[in-house]
């Protein structure tokens, strides 16, 4: 091992190793910090194996759909759920490995333990590394890309070491299904959860603090999320706040309350989503400029610290908190170092945001009450499911694409979506904002049919008045 | 058959040029070697010859046109015998090779046999058309287009920020977006306001090197300043008999750059540059003198000033001088340099420091020589003194080495004869 690099990352995360990959790639000498595994939360702890948990919501979704396809089975449905939290186990471990493997192809040295900076001198940095076998090694580095993301945030006041109360990698790694689970926090993970538990056969409440669910979303998909969950079953207590909890031996008791009253919320399992805060502990701050705002680190568009040559990207910066977002900014730190000419900066407006629950939700720039708020005069342009083709024909009428157009300039503002695969679709609108195409751009591309797409494209033509299948 | 005339590489680092003027207008009549056109780089204003024979049927890029990018076409000749079809849709397809240039990537190698193809296949009569409206040659997204045409914004002046310096939104710099973008004012360079007490002029391409440049050497480069005053009587006595013998014009500036190189050969130790792994020595003695020009300066390069005689040295530097302020100058005859003189005498400038241009380590600043009463040996006296200012980069030329290279440098200003040596 060197004892001197161009970079150093300290987390091996989506923002982490996709930063270090990059700088790698231009020719930097890269050593890359991980405390746990390669990928992140993200990948062991995150994204990834609640996509393998919901496939499995997915296909119980399905299921229930195949008599009205003429499909018979006989029996009844039952899970296994050793096999499968294993199963999405194994999809973590499969991908955290070619995590390792693209790193090693990409020369980047990569070493177990937990980084922190000692300190700063002309223009090095000098850091202390608690290796596996409990030792320290010292290393000096030109550049540092902090990528230590996050733990979720948890409820003030409130113990929650007891088994019954959940955070996220609790809920993904059940010994069993609870029969009741209260949800705090009605975010993408909560309601992937709720969406997922409630498919399992719990029973589910979700405890959100706003007055609608998702709050980040835009209203009216709020609502018609909200009614699509109550539909298959979910109950919701919204404006509502946990005081407190009482941990029993089966059981969790939550005294809650909303407006003036308190009420007792008692389920088998209770699970905390109420956001995460960044990991800026232990990792010698103390001896930089770095700023921390709100248990987040404060950078610029480049994602510079305030200490000039520190870097930090993903979930330990500012929202919103997406591993698309972290490998983004990676990009742009790696970049910035190397010293590329038109390194972009990162533009928050521009990062589409998903929720994998049954119905997807998926979203991009500012919602229609935002966009009212800055005082922009808007088009809107809403097109439902009903009227795809392609939708009616799988059994995915629920749905609905609304886009929000700047009505003096035609820059698409915003683009919001529920239904069946708008996680994947929303992507198309990600590239026309990248490329700030107008309205024009996006009604004169022709769109394949039949495919869900096509509602993407009716929207859009929907807020000039001009849609033809609704 | 008709001949594309691509933007040239004018240097190994060249990645695209202004069209700063046409010298052919349509329908002139062309012969191999003529000057067509003249290009500005980042750094020089060079000529466009053509090869061929024939007369200029279209002009792709206009002039003033920036960031036009190597090997993208920029006129089509007409040669004996080309008829109007094969001439309209060779314009047309060159059109389209265009547009790629300028949105693909840089593989905008244009191959004229595909050309003939084309040519064949198509045989439609297509009228040419020069209505394209002002965007269309400017590298912008719908959006930043559509905003400057509500807003009346040139964006032929503007900078972009995107991949290849594609124009989009946020370069705009509008401004009350909170009233749907109804932008009531702008305040872009290049957009005049009756009230305004300024001109905004956009920068040319010289400009923003010398301000990167400049502003990267004062940063990074930690300047210290040595000033000695030279007694240059006796220099202009050897200088007057020179000239006067073979009727030549022998500057003082042209004994200051032979001096620099002796010093440099004297002191070698002084000639060098700073790398952040090592320090490189050079055994050449190549001195850079600072031309001023039209909205900026050059540094010509006198190579090889140890080997070479005062006459020699003094007609080279005119040359130079004279091609520079016609920007004339091809690359290699202003990149690189050891070491650079800079003399604002001639503007009455007693004394000043000058910044270092990288990677050299020194830069000499000379004032003007005047008459100054001197004390030798106790006597007040009347001598010719010249004051130069070393500016020396303390990463690799401490104050001592500085000291001691100014120190010969005055030695041999002084006593002219020890530059025979």
């Amino acid at each position: 091992m060197n004892d001197n690099y161009d970079l150093i990352v300290f987390g091996g995360g989506p923002g982490g190793y996709v930063s270090a990959i990059r700088g790698s790639q231009l020719g930097l000498n890269v050593l890359l910090v991980e405390a746990n595994e390669l990928g992140g939360v993200c990948l062991n702890w995150g994204c990834i194996p609640t996509k393998a948990l919901l496939k499995v919501s997915e296909f119980k979704n399905n299921i229930s759909k195949f008599k009205d396809f003429g499909i018979n089975i006989e029996g009844k449905i039952s899970f296994d759920i050793s096999e499968i939290i294993q199963r999405s186990r194994v999809v973590s471990k499969t991908l955290s490995s070619g995590v390792s493997h693209l790193l090693k192809k990409n020369k980047v040295q990569v070493i177990k333990g937990f980084g922190s900076i000692n300190k700063l001198y002309d223009k090095n940095i000098e850091i202390n590394i608690l290796n596996s076998k409990n030792k320290y090694i010292t290393v000096n580095t030109n550049n540092l890309i902090l990528a230590t993301g996050s733990k979720p945030k948890l409820l003030p006041n409130i113990d929650l070491v007891h088994e019954n109360i959940w955070t996220s990698k609790e809920a993904m790694t059940p010994k069993s299904i609870p029969k009741s689970i209260s949800i705090v926090g009605s975010g993408a993970i909560g309601m992937e959860f709720a969406s997922f538990y409630n498919d399992m056969g719990s029973k589910v409440t979700v405890v959100e603090l706003e007055n609608r669910i998702l709050p980040n979303e835009d209203e009216e998909i709020s609502e018609m999320a909200k009614s699509i969950f109550i539909k298959r079953g979910i109950k919701f207590l919204n404006n509502a706040s946990v005081v407190s909890i009482n941990n029993s031996e089966n059981d969790v008791t939550s005294n809650i309350k909303i407006g003036n009253q308190e009420v007792k919320l008692k389920s088998e399992k209770t699970l905390i989503a109420i956001g995460i805060t960044g990991n800026t502990e232990n990792i010698g701050l103390d001896n930089t400029n770095v700023e921390v705002e709100n248990g987040h680190i404060v950078t610029d568009e480049y994602m510079e610290t305030k200490e000039k040559n520190i870097y930090a990207i993903g979930d330990v910066t500012s929202s919103p908190w997406l591993a698309h977002k972290a490998s983004h900014e990676g990009i742009i730190a790696a970049e910035k170092i190397a010293g590329l000419d038109y390194v972009h900066k990162i533009n928050v407006g521009k990062i589409p945001g998903c929720t994998y629950s049954y119905p997807q939700i998926a979203s991009i720039g500012l919602t229609e009450k935002k966009a009212i708020d800055q005082g922009l005069k808007i088009k809107v342009g809403r097109f439902p499911f009903l009227g795809n083709g392609k939708a009616v024909a799988m059994g995915e009428e629920e749905g609905l694409v609304k886009t929000i157009f700047n009505e003096v300039s035609g820059e698409l503002i915003g683009a919001h979506m529920i239904g069946s695969e708008v996680t994947e679709l929303i992507n198309l609108y990600s590239v026309a904002k990248s490329l700030e195409t107008t309205e024009i751009d996006i009604m004169n591309t022709v769109f394949a049919h039949p495919t869900l797409s096509e509602a993407l494209h009716e929207s859009v033509l929907s807020a000039y008045n001009r849609a033809i299948h609704f | 058959m008709p001949v594309l005339i691509n933007m040239p590489s004018l240097s190994p680092t060249m990645k695209e040029g202004k069209l700063a003027k046409w010298l052919k207008n349509l329908g002139d009549k062309i012969t191999s070697g003529d000057v067509i056109a003249e290009i500005e780089t980042d750094k020089a204003t060079m000529e466009i010859e053509s090869s061929d024979n024939g007369v200029l049927f279209e002009i792709i890029v206009q002039e003033g046109e920036e960031n036009v990018s190597v090997n993208s076409p920029i006129a089509i000749i007409k040669e004996d015998g080309d008829t109007e079809e094969e001439l309209n849709t060779f314009s047309e397809s060159s059109g389209i090779k265009k547009a790629k240039t300028i949105s693909s990537d840089s593989d905008g190698k244009f191959d004229k046999r595909d050309e003939n193809q084309d040519n064949e296949t198509q045989t439609k009569v297509v009228t040419k058309s020069n209505n394209i409206d002002n965007y269309s040659r400017v590298i912008a997204s719908p959006l930043a287009k559509r905003l400057a045409e509500q807003n009346n914004i040139d964006l032929s002046k503007i900078i972009g920020s995107g991949p290849k310096g594609r124009i989009v939104k946020d370069d705009l710099k509008l401004e009350n977006l909170s009233e749907g973008n109804i932008v009531k004012e702008s305040s872009l360079s290049g957009t005049s306001n009756s009230d305004a007490k300024f001109n905004d002029v956009p920068n040319t391409n010289m400009r923003k090197t010398i301000a990167q440049r400049l502003t990267t050497s004062l940063q990074e480069t930690p300047h210290f300043f040595l000033t000695v005053d030279c007694d240059i009587s006796k220099l202009n006595e050897v200088r007057k008999i020179i000239n006067d013998k073979n009727n030549l014009k022998i500057s003082v500036n042209d004994f200051v750059i032979k001096a620099s190189s002796k010093a440099l050969k004297i002191v070698p130790k002084a000639n060098c540059s700073w790398n952040d792994s090592f320090i490189r020595y050079y055994q050449n003695y190549d001195i850079a003198v600072a031309v001023a020009i039209d909205d900026g300066l050059i540094t010509p390069i006198i190579k090889n000033v140890e080997i070479k005689g005062l006459e020699e040295l003094s007609s080279e530097v005119k040359d130079l001088a004279i091609r520079a302020k016609a920007n004339k100058l091809s690359p290699e005859e202003y990149q690189g340099g050891n070491f650079t003189i800079s003399n604002l005498g001639m503007f009455g400038v007693k004394n000043f420091t000058a910044v270092i241009n990288p990677p050299q380590s020194m830069i000499l600043a000379v004032g003007m020589a005047e008459k100054r009463p001197i004390i030798v040996n106790e006597e007040v006296i009347i001598s010719e003194i010249m004051t130069v200012t070393l500016s020396c980069d303390h990463r690799v030329v401490d104050g001592a080495l500085g000291a001691k290279w100014l120190k010969v440098f005055k030695s041999l200003i002084e006593n002219p004869s020890l530059m025979l040596l």
